[in-house]
């Protein structure tokens, strides 16, 4: 149930996030789009690697080492999504950098402003 | 207009509908596995006589997939460098930055001279101890940059050294790219982590080289976050 109910979580923050990316005028709004998209993915992967009724990928006196494979839920996409975090990080501050720039360019935020490569 | 406004958020919504089906596809007949699948059992069985370490977690990325980690840190810093690059051109004069700013207060001021140090000692405890406990190299350079981020916000016009920042970042990045070449000759592969003694299991010298690797990489990851920060803190409208 827990993972039903975290994948469908991460689901709709998907769609929520790019909702927001399409529709807003505002480029800091699209890129809080982005980064609800990206928390959404995290949350998705994660939730795919929960297993109902077991613990931590942690080998401590709660789960010896005999018996990890029975006790731990699957470590692979909490490796995966710790990486996915920091390049959604590196990927919405270089979004925020370029926001920076063409604010100086226009001084504003509204995309629309941006006609250049419009057709 | 308004036709092609209703035309565009049409599109938007068939499209992010057509997403929702396929989330729903997904979702619905989503049962969780009941056992481990390969990849996942053999971490399960093997990272304790392998690596020594207790975080299966932390042996993925520092070892199993340790090429993959030094790529994410070299990717952070591609970031850290591309942002500094972006905003230079817009830099503030040094001193007096963009707009004039407001004091940050008394309580701010205070609270950061207690809480930075207790946050920059936090940030090292959790990742020298990423390897038994949940934490790591990302964990706590992240929590190291937030020390860097509250003495930005108590005192703006502050400027960190950005020649110390790029030297710890360098130094530690050449150290565990020099850790991965020394796993080639004295252990099994490229940052192998048995070039060091995997030591008594559970304790805090033991996993050979993971607990090297992860400072190592707390530090490059707390520098690469703080030159971000400060770059985009030191632009004229901040």
């Amino acid at each position: 149930m827990l993972s039903q109910i975290a994948l469908a979580t991460g689901f709709v923050l998907i769609l929520m996030g790019l909702y927001g990316a399409l529709t807003h005028h505002n480029i800091l709004r699209m890129i809080v789009g982005f980064t609800l998209a990206d928390t959404g993915v995290n949350l998705v992967l994660v939730a795919v690697g929960y297993m109902p009724g077991r613990t931590a990928p942690i080998m401590d006196s709660a789960v010896p080492v005999a018996d990890a494979s029975a006790r731990i839920i699957d470590p692979v996409p909490q490796a995966l999504v710790l990486t996915a975090i920091v390049i959604g990080l590196g990927v919405t501050a270089l979004m925020l950098a370029y926001a920076y720039r063409l604010f100086r360019m226009r001084r504003s935020l509204d995309i629309s402003k941006f006609t250049e490569l419009k057709w | 207009m308004t036709s092609k406004l209703t035309v565009r958020s049409f599109f938007v919504m068939a499209l992010l509908g057509l997403l929702g089906l396929a989330f729903w596809a997904l979702a619905a007949n989503y049962t969780p596995d009941a056992e481990l699948n390969r990849t996942a059992a053999y971490y399960a069985a093997n990272t304790a006589e392998e690596t020594g370490a207790q975080n299966i977690v932390s042996a993925i990325i520092v070892t199993y997939r340790g090429l993959d980690t030094l790529g994410e840190v070299t990717v952070l810093f591609l970031t850290a460098a591309i942002v500094a690059l972006v905003l230079s051109q817009s830099k503030a004069p040094r001193g007096g930055s963009g707009s004039g700013f407001l004091p940050s207060g008394e309580l701010l001021t205070t609270g950061t001279q207690m809480l930075v140090p207790i946050i920059m000692l936090f940030g090292a405890y959790v990742f020298v101890n990423g390897h038994l406990t949940p934490g790591g190299g990302f964990q706590g350079g992240a929590i190291l940059a937030s020390g860097i981020l509250l003495l930005l916000l108590a005192e703006p016009s502050r400027r960190f050294g950005h020649a110390l920042i790029g030297r710890i970042e360098s130094l530690s990045g050449v150290v565990y790219v020099a850790l991965g070449i020394a796993g080639i000759v004295f252990a099994g592969g490229f940052l192998d982590n048995r070039i060091l003694g995997l030591g008594s299991f559970g304790s805090i010298l033991s996993a050979g080289a993971i607990p090297l690797i992860y400072i190592l990489i707390g530090l490059k990851v707390g520098a690469e976050f703080s030159s971000i920060l400060e770059s985009l803190e030191e632009t004229e409208d901040a």
